[in-house]
């Protein structure tokens, strides 16, 4: 070692190299005490915080949506079903170029421009990485173009589910109503839990009253997704429990029976089972496809439902509120005898008018004749006004309110259905209060025959109908026959609310009343016996009315019925029960500007009752399965 | 050892043979054994993958074992040759250079591409350590002139390809070298003032890429589905890992493709995922086993050059272990750099056994009589 330069010296420089060497070292421990100090920080301080990443890395919940229950008749008949139906869905981040993507897709399938609307709308409330449907119910044939070109379209998938179908169309569209789109309103009145993965909810009839047993609760599916989002396999899977399926008190033939036998006429049918207080039919006209809903209605066939002046999205059988004209003339009847304001075999003089004392006012009869010599049951039979103009100038309307509330004017039934109208039994009360006019005595002629302020919905005058068939017993009207039990499947059956029994127990009264209806279908003068009653193979109980809708100048000649415009001709009634001995089904029907309800209301109530007794299904099968 | 010599040889003569240092090789092969199998887990159990990493390092090995063969002088001799070669090639590089995700770093000869810069890791230690041989030491102004001559040409085209990693590696290098060598503290702290004060010159001749990591490292949280998603996911996959992981095959993190390059940079944030801190904790005590042996064959080593190198050789390994790790483990910038022996990687693996060839050809040509 001797051939190094003399400068060097070897060992002082091997000294420094130790001590540098040394000095290293020691930098190395504290820089790795660094690097252990930050994994056990990680590792164990923040263990917990990042397993939970972890996780939510590895994991995605996907809700699995419930089966809504299937809507039956009394008979299982299928009122409301489930459909397979194909949609198709967009995650809108793995979508390079949204708009042109979907320009691209309208080659395929379909795409309207509310489709884009409603699919821009969702997506502003979704997260970018789920799937947002833009069409609905493709057919066949587009997802069959869609499958062939799906390489085209990443981030698009073409998913399976199922769609509500109303096999009764427009028949029951009213009663059994529709489900839709939820909106943003009905979201926040939701269990957000329970609705995550449902697209839609009822939105009338009995899809809405019984939305909560219908829809059921989702289950859920935890997979195990790579960074991409794509699920590799299912870790964990709760299975959703499915809506419960309603058996409806309505008998499906009956209801086709109802809607068919109003025919053209805008109006309702009301058919109820008076022992129970079902409905075993309710038609109201003109009426609307339900499953225009379920896909989404475009704006346009919107508007022109909502603003047409016919209104068929309006249900009559519970919303519309008619003058109940001469209907409400047997509880008037029961009122005079239950009050003993009259003596039923005492007959009347009328000469076709009467006056009020103090006035040169004319209160005319229906017959400008008059009806002669009238005792109570003909009074009904015959319908004479002047008959029931004496009974309310001796009642008086405190009476006449009373027995008009207890036979559930002026309230809600109380129908397990939405959006139910009360009508109106005036009062002196009412009147005050609402008006904060005194009553005058010429309201209270009108009132008996249900004309002036008294207004009932065809629901209330079946009900009343219903009452009377059974001497005053009367039942909650319902829909609601029974529910499945979702663990058994066993059909839970719905009770039947009795209601209070009315204060009126003198069976005279009642057979006295309901013996005239009975003439009016029966008897020989009987208003509906040429139109109903020639050829009944069972007794019927019934009353018509005929309701003004434009009131008549005091010398006013009433114009030929084919001469008035169509908006002021009279709205047509009938109220019936049968059989009357032991009546099964009780009908209210009104057919607007229809004119006489003996002449009109009263076949299409017969045809009803016909249907429902007889059995006679005779019935157009119009586009119904 | 000849064909006829019938005794059975033992482990030592054969080592001794081959000139080999047993401990060395050992940590190398228990290093190249575990990264085999955290390579299968995070290519996602692809044998494939295993088995070209088997085949790299089984070549390092062979290469390690022949550059242990060459007397240390011959490397003293050639590290001038080799250095002059790398300049060369580095050159090429810029004129005609294949592009690889961004930067102009390979040189394709046909059968093999390699990154000449790779060469440098090597050739500027030993240029710098060959240099300071026979000059007295510790290096005065003179010597730091020179030696940052050596180190700045290099370092400059490296920069420029560019490969901000591997320059600071080849700094780190010949940066050793003169610390080893004695350079005095007062040099050192002005050398880091300099460094310190041209850093803004630095961070404005950045790529945008680079800069984007290194605000990315500074805050990540301020973009994480992009350029903080790295150290995010890397960091969860760490974390989650707890103390005793998550178990071989298991990490969730990366075979989910949650972890980017699982198999190369941020491999050990998948070995930390599933073995967790012990695993993590046994990996660091291996690495800082294989740099104590390198200080101390330095240590024990006879001359100027063998020293320096041995040492230098040493720290650079410590640092690349550090700087990957500190990366992973979210405490310093993104930079790419491997993690020695475990990341799936060709050059750089061979290039790493060649330089514990050349600690083992220290060790094992010791002259008897020295000591």
């Amino acid at each position: 070692m001797t051939a190094d330069t003399p400068l060097k010296d070897h060992g002082a420089e091997r000294r420094l190299f130790l001590i540098r060497t040394v000095v290293a070292g020691i930098l190395m421990a504290v820089v790795t005490g660094v690097l252990v100090a930050r994994l056990a920080y990680l590792q164990i301080l923040e263990h917990e915080y990042y397993s939970l990443r972890s996780n939510d890395n590895r994991t995605r919940v996907q809700v699995v949506p419930p089966v809504r229950g299937l809507i039956h008749d009394r008979n299982g008949v299928v009122l409301a079903d489930n459909l397979p139906a194909y949609r198709l869905e967009i995650v809108p981040e793995q979508v390079e170029n949204l708009d042109a993507a979907i320009d691209r897709l309208a080659g395929v399938v379909e795409i309207r421009d509310i489709d884009r609307e409603r699919f821009r709308e969702r997506m502003r409330k979704k997260p970018r990485f789920r799937g947002i449907p833009i069409r609905l119910n493709l057919s066949k044939e587009e997802v069959a173009r869609f499958e062939v070109n799906r390489r085209a379209f990443p981030g698009m998938e073409i998913r399976a589910g199922l769609t509500r179908h109303y096999p009764l169309g427009e028949v029951g569209a009213h009663l059994i109503g529709y489900v839709g789109g939820i909106t943003e309103d009905e979201l926040r009145g939701l269990d957000e839990k329970s609705y995550r993965g449902t697209n839609h909810i009822g939105k009338t009839g009995v899809e809405k009253s019984y939305e909560a047993r219908l829809h059921g609760e989702p289950g859920s599916r935890i997979l195990e997704a790579n960074a991409m989002g794509r699920p590799l396999r299912e870790l964990a899977f709760e299975a959703p429990k499915a809506g419960r399926s309603l058996y409806l008190t309505v008998d499906a033939q009956l209801q086709k029976a109802a809607y068919h036998a109003l025919g053209d006429h805008a109006g309702a049918v009301v058919a109820l089972d008076p022992r129970t207080g079902g409905v075993l039919a309710m038609a109201s006209r003109p009426s609307f496809d339900p499953g225009l809903f379920v896909d989404g209605i475009s704006q346009s066939k919107y508007q022109a439902l909502l603003h047409d002046p016919q209104r068929p999205m309006f249900n009559r059988a519970i919303q519309g509120q008619y003058p109940p004209g001469s209907t409400i003339k047997p509880v008037m009847a029961l009122a005079a005898l239950e009050t003993n304001a009259i003596d039923p075999q005492r007959e009347v003089w009328c000469p076709g008018y009467i006056t009020l004392p103090g006035s040169s006012r004319r209160w005319r009869d229906w017959k400008r004749s008059g009806h002669g010599w009238v005792d109570l049951p003909k009074a009904i039979y015959r319908s004479s006004d002047v008959y029931f103009y004496k009974l309310a100038m001796d009642m008086g309307i405190d009476t006449i309110h009373r027995f008009g509330a207890m036979f559930g004017f002026g309230r809600r039934t109380g129908i397990d259905l939405p959006r139910e109208s009360q009508g109106l039994m005036p009062s002196r009360a009412w009147k005050n209060g609402v008006r904060n006019q005194p009553w005058y005595p010429g309201e209270t002629l009108n009132t008996v025959i249900g004309q002036g302020f008294m207004t009932a919905t065809p629901l209330q005058l079946a009900h009343m109908s219903a009452l009377i068939a059974g001497h005053g017993q009367g039942h909650r009207p319902h829909v609601l026959m029974a529910t499945e039990s979702p663990e058994s499947g066993d059909l839970e059956a719905t009770s039947t609310t009795v209601e209070e029994p009315l204060p009126i127990s003198d069976a005279d009264s009642w057979n006295l009343v309901t013996n005239a209806m009975e003439q009016v279908v029966h008897g020989q003068r009987g208003t509906a016996h040429y139109y109903v009653g020639t050829d009944l193979p069972y007794r019927m109980a019934g009353k018509s009315g005929t309701a003004q809708v434009r009131g008549l100048a005091q010398n006013e000649q009433a114009p030929e019925y084919e001469d008035m415009e169509h908006a002021h001709r009279d709205h047509a009634l009938f109220v019936a029960f049968a059989p009357a001995e032991n009546p099964r089904i009780a009908v209210a029907v009104i057919a607007e500007h229809g004119g006489g309800g003996s002449s009109t209301a009263g076949p299409i109530a017969r045809e009803v009752i016909d249907a429902y007794l007889l059995n006679n299904r005779v019935v157009q099968n119009e586009g119904t399965r | 050892m000849t064909a006829d010599d019938e005794r059975p040889v033992s482990l030592t003569q054969w080592l001794v043979y081959w000139r080999l240092d047993l401990p060395l090789l050992l940590g190398l092969i228990a290093c190249g054994a575990l990264g085999l199998f955290v390579l299968y887990s995070a290519s996602g159990q692809s044998m494939d993958a295993v088995v070209g990493q088997l085949i790299r390092l089984l070549t390092g090995l062979v290469a390690l074992v022949v550059v242990a063969q060459v007397p240390p002088d011959w490397f003293r001799t050639a590290a001038p040759w080799a250095y002059g070669a790398g300049l060369v090639m580095l050159a090429l590089v810029w004129l005609l250079g294949d592009t690889a995700m961004g930067a102009q770093r390979w040189l394709d000869l046909g059968i093999v591409r390699f990154q000449p810069s790779e060469v440098m890791k090597i050739a500027v230690p030993l240029t710098v350590a060959a240099y300071f041989h026979d000059r007295p030491l510790p290096p005065g102004w003179s010597g730091v002139a020179a030696a940052s001559a050596i180190l700045g040409l290099p370092v400059a085209m490296v920069a420029i390809q560019p490969d901000l990693g591997t320059a600071l590696l080849i700094v780190a290098g010949g940066a050793f070298v003169l610390f080893l060598g004695g350079l005095r503290w007062r040099v050192i702290a002005l050398l880091m003032l300099i460094a310190a004060a041209a850093a803004p010159l630095v961070w404005f001749n950045m790529h945008a890429y680079q800069q984007e990591r290194v605000m990315t490292f500074l805050n990540p949280a301020r973009d994480p589905a992009g350029a903080g998603y790295h150290i995010t996911q890397s960091k969860i996959a760490i974390g989650s890992g707890g103390l005793f992981g998550k178990g071989w095959l298991n990490g969730s993190q990366a075979h989910l493709d949650f972890l980017p390059e699982s198999d190369t940079d941020f491999v050990f944030a998948v070995f930390a995922e599933e073995t967790g801190l012990l695993g993590a904790l046994a990996l660091l005590a291996l690495y800082a086993f294989l740099v104590g042996r390198g200080l101390a064959i330095a240590a024990r080593s006879q001359d100027t050059f063998q020293r320096l190198v041995a040492g230098s050789i040493s720290l650079t390994f410590f640092i690349y272990v550090f700087v990957n790790i500190g990366m992973v483990i979210g405490l310093l910038p993104v930079v790419g750099i491997p993690l020695p022996l475990l990341s799936f990687g060709g050059t750089s693996l061979v290039v790493l056994m060649i330089a514990f060839g050349i600690l083992m050809s220290i060790q094992t040509h010791r002259k008897l009589l020295a000591t």
